[in-house]
């Protein structure tokens, strides 16, 4: 194999890295506006979905782990945004029907950032929205935090 | 002067060292984050890497080799989420063959691009590779055309002298449904020479042991644990299509995700025919790193200050 070759692949890699990365580190209120916007957009399907857990009482405590493991980095310790994603304890996020959010984590937001998570089983997908559900309002938040 | 190939190669070696040094250095400024792999080794699912986390994969394969000596075939796997519908990896593959020779055996550089935007029943993913390899390579990343264990037997010093610079392209499809993932990959190979098109396929199915996750942070959960199986193989080429003249595997694989962003993945497998391996054992361990678009992008923009 020449030297030159993988120096070339390796090049364009990097290139590619800095590029995305670049872009996901501009966050504009707009986009995360935006992000907002896709709740009004989950079929009625969703919309009618009770969440099976509601009567769980680990499925909160159990959502925070599962937060903290996949989706902290993005929305900050306590859920209230950060540079890449948006606060889930905005009123749009906790006034938003439970299958709203169950709908965006399984889809994701896949052209604003927002990974799918629909490799996590259902079960654990509905943990996160009582998890997520119980933090509050950013008011709330100053007060206390759900978290485990 | 001119080098020798051996000088050269040692230099290569030396520089390659040197950038796993830089790089391994790097990401020990990174917090790792935790990541939910499904056991596969050859087949891939839809669920692409995260945006800006970068995944350090190493694989081992064991072969057994009838008409040779056994051989251990490694690569490396740098994957990086450039956004949440676009991942890119690159490997780096060896073998040692025992009794034979320990060889770098080439670099692949492979894009997964997710073109719909939510998810559905069967969510497709188009897979894009370049591959320079010589004819040593052992990983069995995929089965193509007509490849068949005696392929394997040739002394390192002879199949390194051919060169193998091939696109492949994938066809994924995969489901998540009730917990499970079922994925199906149609592969077509081009080899960059006048030679003709081949194809293969991979299939996989997997369950992790538990659907809901637990109230506290624990290593040795159930829901920690992913169980599958896939079923790989050549399909023959343009000329002569079909199951015949070629190798077929059948693999059951586990994976443990911990916490800490490690994950591990064992997968033994056996050959289906008699142009199979008998038997292959395959692992891995792999570490995930979020935020390291951040970084690199931070440093890129210090630079520029």
């Amino acid at each position: 194999m020449k030297l030159y070759q993988f120096a070339i692949a390796g090049s364009l890699l990097f290139a590619g890295a800095i590029a995305s990365a670049s872009r996901q580190d501009t966050p504009r209120r707009s986009r995360q506006e935006s992000v907002y916007d896709e709740l009004k957009r989950t079929p009625e399907k969703y919309l009618a979905k009770i969440n099976p857990l509601v009567n769980d009482a680990d499925a909160a405590a159990a959502g925070g782990v599962l937060f903290e493991e996949h989706c902290e980095e993005c929305h900050g310790r306590e859920a209230v945004g950060g540079r890449k994603a948006p606060s889930l304890r905005a009123e749009e996020i906790q006034n938003a029907a439970p299958g709203a959010i169950f709908w965006i984590l399984t889809n994701g937001v896949v052209r604003k950032k927002m990974p799918v998570w629909s490799k996590l089983p259902e079960p654990e997908r509905w943990q996160l929205v009582s998890y997520i559900k119980s933090l509050g309002t950013h008011a709330a938040a100053s007060k206390t935090t759900a978290k485990p | 002067m001119r080098s020798t190939p051996t000088n050269s190669q040692s230099l290569f070696a030396l520089r390659f060292a040197v950038a796993i040094l830089g790089l391994l250095t790097f990401l020990a400024c990174i917090p790792p984050s935790y990541s939910q792999e499904n056991p596969y080794i050859v087949a891939y699912d839809h669920n692409l890497e995260e945006p800006g986390s970068l995944e350090v994969e190493y694989f081992s394969t064991f072969g057994t080799q009838r008409g040779g000596p056994d051989f251990h075939a490694y690569w490396a796997e740098l994957e990086y989420g450039a956004t949440a519908w676009w991942t890119t990896e690159l490997y780096l593959d060896g073998q040692t063959t025992f009794g034979d020779s320990t060889i770098f055996t080439g670099f692949r550089w492979e894009s997964r691009i997710r073109p719909l935007k939510n998810e559905h029943l069967i969510n497709p993913v188009l897979y894009v590779e370049f591959e320079n390899t010589n004819g040593a390579d052992k990983i069995l990343k995929e089965i193509e055309g007509h490849d068949v264990e005696s392929d394997y037997a040739v002394a390192n010093a002879t199949a390194r002298q051919e060169h193998t610079r091939e696109m492949e392209f994938k066809l994924i499809l995969s489901s998540n449904f009730k917990g499970w993932n079922f994925t199906e990959n149609t592969i077509a190979t081009k080899n960059l020479s006048n030679e003709p098109w081949e194809f293969g396929y991979a299939m996989g199915v997997s369950r992790p042991l538990a659907m809901k996750g637990a109230a506290r942070r624990c290593n040795l959960c159930r829901q920690h644990f992913v169980v599958g199986a896939e079923l790989y193989g050549g399909l023959g080429d343009r000329y002569s299509f079909g199951l015949r003249d070629t190798s077929h595997y059948l693999g059951a694989g586990l994976a443990w995700n911990l916490p800490s962003g490690w994950a591990f993945r064992i997968e033994p497998t056996f050959g289906l025919n008699d142009n199979s391996h008998q038997f292959l054992l395959r692992w891995g361990v792999s570490r995930e790193f979020s935020g390291f678009g951040s970084m690199l992008a931070g440093l890129f923009r210090r630079r520029q200050e």
